[in-house]
Parts: C-alpha cells; structure tokens; sequence
C-alpha cells in the first residue's frame, strides 16, 4: 500500500497530472466517502417529511446551478434564463410522460436532451455577442419561454399546468420524499461528478479560456462558437435534467415557478455560492434554499402572532428585501462566494493547533 | 383609419414613455459601462417619494416635484458611493448582480411600505391640456408628459453640449483613462451620473404614475422593457434611445390592436432577439471593435 498523502507546505507539483488531481490528500477521499454514506444512509431515515423535502429541493436546484456555473463560472457566457430552461425541462418531461407515456428512466434524460436542443437555439446569439449584449438576449428568451408555457395551451395546459402520475423505476414506486430522495441524490451525485471531470478535460479547458479571453482563446485554435454553443448546451441538459426531476416531484407544474424570479435566483445561488466552483454551487443552493425556506417561516410566525396588525400584507415582502441584500452584501464584501470562506476556513484549521 | 390613428398615438405615447426610462439607463451606460437592472427600482422611488410629498404630505405640485427631484438626485448619489463604488474594476456579472439585488431590494421596500396596490396622485392637471383632433382624442395627462419630457431632453442636450460636467461626463464615455490623464475626475463623473440617471428615472417614474396609476409591480416592469428599447437604439446613443422607444411602443400597440393583445408583452423581446442577430450594436450604438 503507497503512503497517505498529506498536505505539503507550499505548492511542489511536478507534473500536470499533479496540477489536476481533485482530492490534494487522501483524507480529501475518505471525507468524500463519510460524507457519501452520512447523505444516502443517516440523512434519509433521520429527518422529517419538512427537513427531506428541503433537502430533496436542494438536491434539484444543485443539479442545475452547477450547470448554470458551467455557462457562467467556467466559459463566462452569462444567461439570464436558466430558470426557463428548468422550466422547458420540467414540461418536457410532463409532456413525455403524460402524452407520450415514456417511462421515467427515459423522460428524464430525454427532457435534458429537449432542453439542451433548446438552450443551443438560444445560444445562437453568442456568434456575435458578448457580455452585456448576450445578458440581454438571455432575458429575452427568459420572456419567450415563459410566454410559451402559458400560451401554447394545448401542449403545456396553459395557466392551469400538467399533472404527472408518480413515477416509478423497476416497480418501486418513487410517490414518497424518502424514495424521491435516492433518485434525486444518485443523479446529483453522478452530475457534480461528470462536472467535476469535464473541467478536466480539453473541453473544459478550452471553456476557461473562452472566459478569460475569448479572441486568445480563438488565436490558440480552439473553434470558440463551438465550444460556446456547447457550454450552452451541457448547461441546458443540466437544467432541463433537474426541471424534469422536479416535475415528477411536484407531480404538477404551472408556468408561475419558472419566471424570472427562478432565473434571478440560480445566478444568485452561483454568485454567493462562488463563481468557478462546483462545491460552490453546491454551497450557495444550500445558502439560498435554507435562507429561503427561513425568511417564509419568519413571515408566517409574525404573521401568526400579529394578524391584528394586518401583517399578512406587509410583511411578505421584506422576504424579497433580505434576499436583495444577502445578494448585495455577498458581492460587495465576499465576492468569491462561500467557497472562498470555506477554502479559507479549512486552511485556516489545516494545521491547528500547531500552525506554523 | 380611426383605429389606426388612436393606435398610432397610443404607441407614439407609450413609445415616449420608453425613451423616458431608456434616457437615464443609457446615460449611465455611456458613462461608466454598468448595465443598470435597478432602473426600474429608481423608477419606482420616484414615483413612489412623489406620491407621499403631493398625496400625503400635501405639499403644493411644483414643490412636491422638485423636492422629488432633489431626492432622487442624492440618491443616485448615494447609491453610487454605497454600492457601485466598491465594485470598480470588478467583474461584469458581479456589477449587474448587484444592481439586480438593488432592484430587489427596492422592490421588496417599497412593497412592504405601500403595499401591491394601485395608488393615484391628486389631479393637478388642467383640463385644457386635452386635446381633440376630429375622433382623435388625446388625454391631457399624454400632452403634459410629452411637455415634460421635451422639456427635459432639450436640457440634457444642452447640458452634454455646452456644460463643463456635461463634456467631462462625455469624455469619460469616450475614453477614460485619456480622460483621467487629462484631469477629468472620473468618480465624481460616475456619482454624477448616477445622479442623473436616478433623477430622470423618478420623473419617467412620475409620468407612468400620471398615467397607469402607481403600482410597484407596474413600475418596476417597464425597468425590464427598457432593455428592448436602448439594444434597438443602440446602447449609448441618446437619440437612439428616443427612437428605439417610439419604435417599440409602435411595435407593441400595433402587435397588441391587429395580431393578438397577449403577443404585446413578448414582442418587444422577440424584436430584440432578431435585432440582436442582424445589428448587434443597434441603430446608433458605438461598434465596438477589440484587439487583442
């Protein structure tokens, strides 16, 4: 057996291969695979029907923000409509199943499919665009979709929306949050995965020269719209794949969740989470998710112990006030999100007690 | 052909009230290169400080008015130093990030102090300002509007022209650290800008209020359709923000009176795609040509 890696004091690489690996030391693995079994042995049988279900909505959302991270983190094409993206995957997958009767296993990937087709038609402006030009073609298609799913109602239902029949793998029925909480969390699993290790690879590598300059990039032989168009397209699939997972969780979809709002939302979850960073979408889904679910307990306990006051109506909206400012706080003093305090927090106890 | 005209300036009004909040937006544009998603937040601010002074504080319009004006002045002012200052030379996605949490939190404000509901100012306008033309009949609150904004465009362009901030503030747009070789304090061109941008939003603000009653949703929306509007007229050109609104206010009331009224909302989004795709830079917009 090779010797347990440990941290070195300074940066000694001597190879590329070196430069790549994930795991810095062997405890990096270890910690990996605790944190494997704690998410898919303890997690599940612990909580409670509220806490999985909060648990279920980060696994979703943390599918797609790290593809929105792939488009904006890692090429730098920045979308402002990947909340209609998720929502192409969520009525792809309806559709799919309530009109083509296809079974879950294959309405799933094939919604991601649909949607990444769709994110590349939209992608198509970036020929020519770039930055503040390619944001704004982005909202535009945010409007378009969702001008669809309320319109084209003999596909998508219109404002009334499609209700799923549970799904179901190999018989087992997947109704309940428990068993929802195995498909959702094996698929995020294999996602961050497939992320973490195309990053890795050529495309991954010719995704962060496209962002830190695009025309260099060009110069160096890497065919950019290509490369683009793809970066658009892998996103799309993630956020189609996840819209799809959240169809058949809700088992009912309405145009409303997949309004700007939910686009705004997954930028907000890369950003605080930290631009460039796989964990760190992870980290800031968790982040909006929880502040999200706490800001409308808040509301509904002052609701509850002042109706009198006629709190019901004004005070919902300072949920939107605490958002804006965790938003506005985090990019002003921490703009490499959760994962620079985390990074920051773990080097700081690498060596405790003893540090240097 | 009656139709047709009440169409025609319907959409000519409503393509005024375009270029009113394209204005602001492209002047901060021009001067510090920030893509302002608050813009529709300002707008609201405004509409909403002028609301309290005439309507509840009962002050005389004209005071009213102006005393909106100074606030929103300093509040661009304020906003600047607070929010954007920290982020110079940052990263474009951080910039538009934070402005889109300042519109959220505005709104979010601004909801919970008046609630979703549609408020109206006192009527302060004359009656003689209606003006009939055979069946055509324009509303006052239109003409006033239209007065207003002559008005303040007449001075903005006075003001880029001849003023000594106005040149600087234009100098910068052009080249800043020529600019700033050349003695132009450029943080101050950016409050000032801010300022600007912030005062002309509370007055395109005032006006939607005049005529689509106040309502935070309402206002904060026509924010989002500014973007149509300045990527038509090119997103440093004043005048091709004029124009751009004319045109997509045209665009919508004609979509909306002879193709279908729910296509109104999506069209102006749909024109923007294939403007992007035909003529990316707009109608006037500055072709930016890179060397690596």
């Amino acid at each position: 057996m090779r010797r347990l890696r440990f941290h070195p004091c300074g940066n000694f690489n001597e190879t590329y291969r070196e430069e790549l690996t994930i795991f810095e030391t062997d405890f990096g693995r270890l910690s990996l695979l605790v944190g494997l079994i704690l998410l898919f042995v303890v997690v599940p049988f612990i909580s409670n029907a509220y806490i999985l279900y909060i648990v279920n909505t980060i696994g979703i959302f943390a599918i797609a923000a790290i593809g929105l991270n792939l488009l904006i983190g890692y090429t730098g094409q920045i979308s402002l409509g990947h909340g209609a993206f998720f929502g192409v995957g969520a009525y792809s997958a309806a559709i799919l199943s309530t009109k083509a009767g296809f079974p879950f296993l294959i309405a799933v990937p094939l919604a991601g499919l649909i949607t990444a087709l769709v994110g590349m038609i939209f992608g198509t402006p970036s020929i020519r665009l770039k930055h503040l030009y390619l944001c704004i073609a982005t909202l535009a298609s945010q409007f378009i979709l969702e001008y669809i799913f309320v319109q084209w109602e003999g596909l998508t239902g219109g404002a009334a929306g499609i209700s799923i029949p549970a799904a179901s793998i190999f018989g087992i029925d997947l109704g309940s949050d428990r068993n929802f909480f195995f498909v959702i969390f094996f698929c995020f699993s294999l996602m961050t995965w497939i992320a973490v290790n195309l990053i890795r690879t050529r495309y991954g590598r010719a995704f962060i020269a496209i962002r830190d300059n695009d025309q260099a990039a060009e110069g160096m032989g890497i065919p950019i719209f290509i490369y683009k168009l793809l970066a658009f397209a892998i996103s799309s699939f993630y956020a189609g794949f996840a819209g799809a997972l959240f169809a058949y969780y809700m088992m009912s979809i309405t145009p409303e969740p997949f309004g700007i709002w939910l686009s705004i939302e997954y930028i907000a979850m890369i950003i605080i989470g930290g631009l460039g960073s796989i964990p760190g979408s992870v980290f800031g889904t968790v982040f909006i998710v929880v502040l999200s679910e706490v800001l409308s307990n808040v509301t509904q306990y002052l609701m509850n112990i002042s109706p009198s006051i006629g709190g019901a109506i004004t005070i919902a909206p300072l949920r939107e006030f605490v958002y804006g400012l965790a938003i506005v706080l985090f990019i002003i003093f921490e703009p490499k999100g959760l994962a620079e305090v985390w990074r920051i927090g773990r080097s700081s106890f690498r060596l405790w007690p003893f540090s240097y | 052909m009656e139709f047709f005209f009440q169409i025609v300036i319907n959409g000519l009004s409503l393509g005024f009230l375009y270029a009113l909040a394209a204005l602001g937006f492209v002047m901060i544009f021009k001067s510090s290169s920030v893509l302002n998603f608050a813009h529709g937040g300002l707008m609201a601010i405004g509409a909403f400080l002028f609301l309290v002074l005439s309507a509840w504080a009962k002050l005389p319009i004209w005071v009213a008015f102006l005393l909106t004006l100074i606030g929103s002045f300093s509040l661009g002012f304020i906003i600047e130093r607070f929010f954007l200052r920290p982020l110079i030379g940052e990263a474009l996605i951080e910039v538009i990030m934070l402005t889109l949490g300042l519109f959220i939190m505005i709104k979010g404000l601004l909801l919970f102090i008046f609630g979703g509901d549609i408020h109206s100012y006192p009527d302060f306008l004359p009656e003689a300002l209606t003006f009939h033309w055979e069946a055509v009949e324009i509303p006052g609150v239109y003409v006033a509007s239209f007065m207003v904004g002559v008005i303040f465009l007449g001075l903005f362009g006075f003001f880029f022209k001849y003023s000594s901030q106005g040149i600087y503030m234009r100098s910068v747009a052009d080249n800043q650290p020529a600019a700033m070789a050349l003695g132009v304090h450029v943080r101050r061109v950016f409050a000032l800008s801010w300022a600007i941008a912030a005062l002309v939003a509370a007055m395109s603000g005032i006006v939607l209020g005049i005529i689509n009653g106040i309502n935070v949703h309402e206002i904060s929306g026509i924010g989002l359709k500014v973007f149509p509007v300045v990527i038509l007229g090119g997103l440093d050109s004043i005048g091709g923000a004029i124009l751009g609104g004319i045109i997509i206010g045209l665009l919508e009331n004609f979509t909306a009176g002879y193709i279908s009224p729910g296509l109104r909302e999506v069209i102006p989004y749909i024109a923007l795609i294939i403007i992007l795709l035909i003529k990316p830079y707009g109608l006037f917009g500055l072709v930016e040509i890179e060397r690596v």
